[in-house]
């Protein structure tokens, strides 16, 4: 229970936190948009391929961007040290790390949400087996990436090369991740005649069950000198 | 017989191979009041982000009213160089954030008074001085209230009117029977009304003694303690 309200306390900062300086989030949403729109012209004038491939472009959109996110995170607790002084009030280092995963996924929930109608545009692509999954890959593979982001986010944080170490931390662990959120979100899109979503999703729950749980037992491994 | 307010016991830390602190054994009782000198480097700040469990030791171990520090955090308020404040909320919001966390009594608005904060506590910290963002690290310690203070250079960035509330805030720790330990270049001042006095000296305790004998002329009377020990 404790843990709980420990938590909700630190999400309701990492969303305030974002909501005040949202213009970092309008220029990580940017990003993940300025991907997409390479991927359309590098496809050519191929738009049978790039609408087969636009589940596989709005994932590697947000893997990049998460790398923004997730390092802007753990930039506010590096600066002036505020995470140790959450740790010494004290504050749980399991009740830090799910606030804080649980805020980097709605940021990249929102920033893969504000992707969809681009990917529509762009490569036309159209959800055959409507929203509601959508969102739902959307959700898995966004929380797929976050609990191990913000592990890694703070592993990487006191590092001198944070920026180049995290995404040489983070990517070669979640690729199995991407794989099942590409796969998952290509049938969403191209349609599920094999009904193969299930077992996607499944497999991207799992990897949320590992990473979420895994994360809370390390991070104060992690996060304690 | 009380616990000891800090108990470290052969304590060391090392920073990528080089020693910050080395064979560091202190005791300081409750209600004591120690100052802690030394020139720049000399592992003051390292000392006391060890005795708060901010960083762990690298050998021997802290005990903090008489359990391990780490136990103990919720007994202990550190003011260090790193305010610890997020520069995106404001004032109040970093306050309440404390208040919340820590299950801190909310006198936020009697604290941001008392620091002289209350007419900009609304305003995003990222805009405040340097000093303003030391009276709100002042703030958050004195909603914590610990029994124990460990204060890093609280005179850093602060007018004199700022040293004058360092002064009284020390006393009223003290007052209030808390242990305050207190590291500063400012000895002559802190020395009128410290206990106890220990200099730490390329990261090894240099010389422990009588706060008295640095109320005057602070530097000759540290060489001449030195020599008669």
């Amino acid at each position: 229970m404790e843990l709980i309200l420990e938590s909700r306390a630190v999400l309701a900062k990492e969303l305030l936190h974002v909501w005040r300086a949202r213009a970092r989030l309008v220029a990580t949403g940017t990003f993940a948009l300025a991907t997409l729109l390479l991927f359309s012209f590098a496809g050519g004038l191929n738009d049978a391929a790039l609408r087969e491939n636009s589940a596989g472009y709005l994932w590697i959109g947000i893997l990049l961007a998460s790398t923004l996110a997730l390092g802007e995170g753990l930039r506010v607790e590096t600066e002036h040290n505020a995470i140790e002084m959450l740790l010494l009030l004290p504050v749980s280092p399991a009740a830090i790390f799910y606030g804080k995963a649980i805020g980097n996924l709605l940021v990249l929930l929102l920033v893969g949400i504000v992707m969809l109608p681009f990917l529509t545009v762009l490569f036309d692509a159209t959800p055959t087996e409507g929203v509601g999954p959508l969102l739902l890959c959307l959700f898995a593979g966004s929380a797929a990436i976050s609990a191990p982001g913000t592990l890694h986010a703070t592993l990487a944080a006191r590092a001198r090369s944070r920026d180049v170490l995290l995404p040489l931390l983070l990517f070669p662990l979640v690729i199995p991740c991407v794989v099942a959120a590409v796969q998952a979100t290509h049938l969403v899109y191209a349609g599920d005649p094999m009904d193969q979503l299930g077992s996607w999703l499944g497999v991207l729950f799992a990897f949320c069950v590992v990473h979420w749980s895994v994360g809370g037992l390390l991070y104060s491994r992690v996060v304690e000198d | 017989m009380p616990d000891p307010a800090i108990l470290a016991t052969a304590v060391g830390r090392r920073f990528a191979g080089r020693w910050a602190v080395r064979d560091v054994s202190l005791t300081v009782a409750q209600g004591e009041s120690v100052l802690v000198h030394g020139a720049n480097g000399s592992g003051k700040t390292t000392l006391l982000r060890v005795l708060s469990s901010a960083i762990s030791p690298t050998v021997g171990s802290v005990t903090v009213l008489g359990k391990p520090a780490v136990e103990a955090r919720s007994k202990v308020g550190l003011l260090s160089h790193a305010d610890g404040h997020y520069d995106e909320l404001s004032g109040r919001d970093n306050l309440e954030l404390a208040v919340k966390l820590g299950h801190l009594p909310d006198r936020i608005e009697a604290v941001l008074e008392r620091v002289g904060l209350a007419a900009r506590a609304g305003d995003a910290v990222r805009g405040y001085s340097a000093g303003m963002r030391k009276r709100l690290a002042f703030a958050r310690l004195l909603l914590k209230a610990p029994p124990v203070v460990l204060m890093d250079e609280p005179y850093a960035a602060l007018d004199p009117a700022g040293h004058q509330f360092v002064d009284e805030l020390c006393a009223e720790f003290s007052a209030q029977g808390a242990t305050v330990l207190i590291s500063t270049h400012q000895v002559g001042r802190v020395a009128q009304w410290c206990d106890r006095a220990i200099r730490m000296d390329q990261g090894r305790l240099g010389w422990s003694g009588d706060a008295s004998e640095l109320r005057t002329r602070p530097a000759d009377a540290v060489a001449a303690a030195e020599e008669r020990a």
